[in-house]
């Protein structure tokens, strides 16, 4: 069955998820990328959206911009370049749900155990089946940054799937995979690095 | 044909095929797609894969570019010297990234370095990316159109190495990449990887291995083999589709190479994504055109 997240997400709902867990969600959600968590953090503005409870999605979506602005795609984008401001922008917004792209860092998996916060992974790259899954753009700040960079407000009903990759238990994702990758890396390495021991002879 | 009604050509076209590019995968990387999905077994990567192709199905259905990130656009051109309108292509190239910004649409991605302002419509300082070679026979501009994303190009990189190091050092530094941020880059990956003398040839001789239609191999039988060797290597750290547990973090690794400098090894890495939204289309002296990495596609 599938596991549905209705905003605002309680600490009890964030405790339930782990690792590897498929998840959606349902609410009003924000966009913010580098500049929106430079903005909250280093240079100590307010979220302009109330974020308790709520979800922050690591993406720059396509608007056609007009009267009424229309979403044509949006999708994740590499979390790991917000790793410098995560940890201070769970704690200063209340957010609890984080979603992006790839692993982030041990700062972030932190402050995911003390405020009680996860961060997804969205499919990267499925841009037009999120879109799908926005039903309305219902708000915009900081438009002054850019269209990828501002802060959109989408409502979004079973949005997904979405597997957690950083729990508030400690359990990582990707630093497992990591990990792994990394314990098999000499297993993977040595075999190439030896076919090419005699490149350099001249033939 | 004057030069202008050439240019306008040439911008007609060339936005109709970013418009194409942007939305389908070329016909080599969605059969090779197939391929990675029927090779992974967990659940997990079932669900990317099931999203992967839906979204890519969806894509078509709604006529709207696959990914959000479509990236800055790079062309790589080759040029027979007998091409009668070369001074044309620059600008053609420009209007047509301008106006599929508006009509495809593409994402306003480029910002000029200092002013920091995005430019609003895709062109800006040197962009978009031109790349040319000339060909000394012929006359016929055969473009390859690439849509580099910010998730692919972030793991890029480049280094000079000593003789001394060896091609091991090549090695270890393609493993080094892409068991690094490559993770983040949405494998699949195609990993291209450059080999000259130093870093600006060897980057650019990356992008050109990325570009490189699958199921091709490097010219010389051992640059072939390290393909080979590379793509077996990286295919068993245990990585797959977006960088969670699987079978095939690579689609293919792809080697060119320049001569060397006899005292230097450089290497570069650069990786694409599995919407890997490479395009190539060739213009006659007349003008006529046609691609070759959609079939049953007409422009
Ligand atoms: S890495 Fe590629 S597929 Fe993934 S979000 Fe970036 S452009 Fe899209």
């Amino acid at each position: 069955m599938k596991k549905v997240l209705t905003l605002p997400i309680r600490e009890e709902d964030i405790e339930a998820l782990h690792a590897g867990d498929v998840v959606y969600v349902t609410g009003s959600i924000a966009t913010g990328r580098d500049d929106v968590h430079r903005r909250v953090t280093a240079e100590g503005m307010d979220s302009p959206f109330d974020l308790h409870g709520g979800v922050i999605f690591h993406a720059g979506p396509i608007v056609r911009e007009g009267e009424v602005d229309q979403l044509i795609s949006v999708g994740p984008t590499s979390s790991i370049r917000m790793e410098a401001f995560q940890a201070q922008f769970i704690a200063k917004t209340g957010v609890r749900l984080i979603i992006g792209k790839g692993g982030m860092g041990p700062a972030t998996a932190e402050a995911c155990q003390k405020y009680k916060a996860v961060h997804c992974v969205a499919m990267g790259g499925c841009a037009v089946s999120a879109a799908g899954q926005v039903e309305a753009i219902e708000g915009c700040f900081w438009r002054e940054l850019g269209m990828p960079e501002c802060m959109w407000i989408l409502r979004v009903r079973e949005f997904g799937p979405l597997v957690v990759s950083i729990d508030a238990h400690g359990g990582d994702l990707f630093a497992a995979t990591r990990a792994q990758a990394a314990a098999r890396r000499g297993t993977c390495q040595e075999p190439v690095e030896d076919s090419v021991k005699d490149y350099m002879t001249v033939e | 044909m004057t030069r202008d009604e050439a240019q306008s050509r040439m911008a007609d076209v060339m936005e109709r095929f970013l418009t194409l590019a942007c939305r389908r995968l070329p016909d080599d990387v969605y059969e090779k797609l197939q391929e990675c999905r029927d090779a992974e077994t967990s659940p997990l990567q079932r669900v990317v894969y099931e999203s992967y192709f839906e979204n890519l199905a969806l894509a078509q259905k709604l006529d709207r570019p696959c990914c959000q990130d479509t990236g800055l656009p790079h062309f790589y051109i080759r040029c027979g010297a007998d091409f009668p309108f070369i001074g044309a292509v620059e600008d053609a190239l420009r209007d047509a990234v301008r106006r599929a910004t508006v009509s495809s649409p593409l994402r306003p991605n480029a910002v000029d370095f200092f002013t920091e302002r995005n430019t609003g419509d895709n062109t800006g300082e040197r962009m978009p990316w031109l790349h040319w070679d000339i060909l000394p026979e012929g006359s016929d501009l055969q473009i390859c159109v690439y849509f580099a994303g910010a998730g692919c190009s972030l793991p890029g990189r480049a280094q000079v190495f000593k003789p001394a190091d060896g091609y091991g050092a090549i090695v270890k530094f393609v493993f080094e990449a892409v068991s690094g941020l490559a993770l983040n880059a949405c494998p699949p990956l195609i990993v291209g990887v450059g080999l000259g003398h130093n870093i600006e040839n060897a980057g650019v001789l990356s992008k050109m291995a990325c570009l490189r239609p699958l199921g091709t191999s490097h010219p010389h039988p051992k640059g072939a083999k390290l393909e080979r060797d590379l793509l077996a290597g990286l295919n068993g750290l245990g990585v797959g589709a977006q960088g969670l547990p699987g079978e095939r973090i690579a689609m293919a690794v792809h080697v060119e190479s320049s001569a060397r400098h006899t005292a230097t090894i450089a290497a570069a890495v650069n990786v694409s994504c599995y919407t890997h939204r490479r395009g190539f289309i060739t213009f006659h002296a007349d003008m006529s055109c046609e691609q070759s990495s959609y079939k049953g596609v007409t422009l």
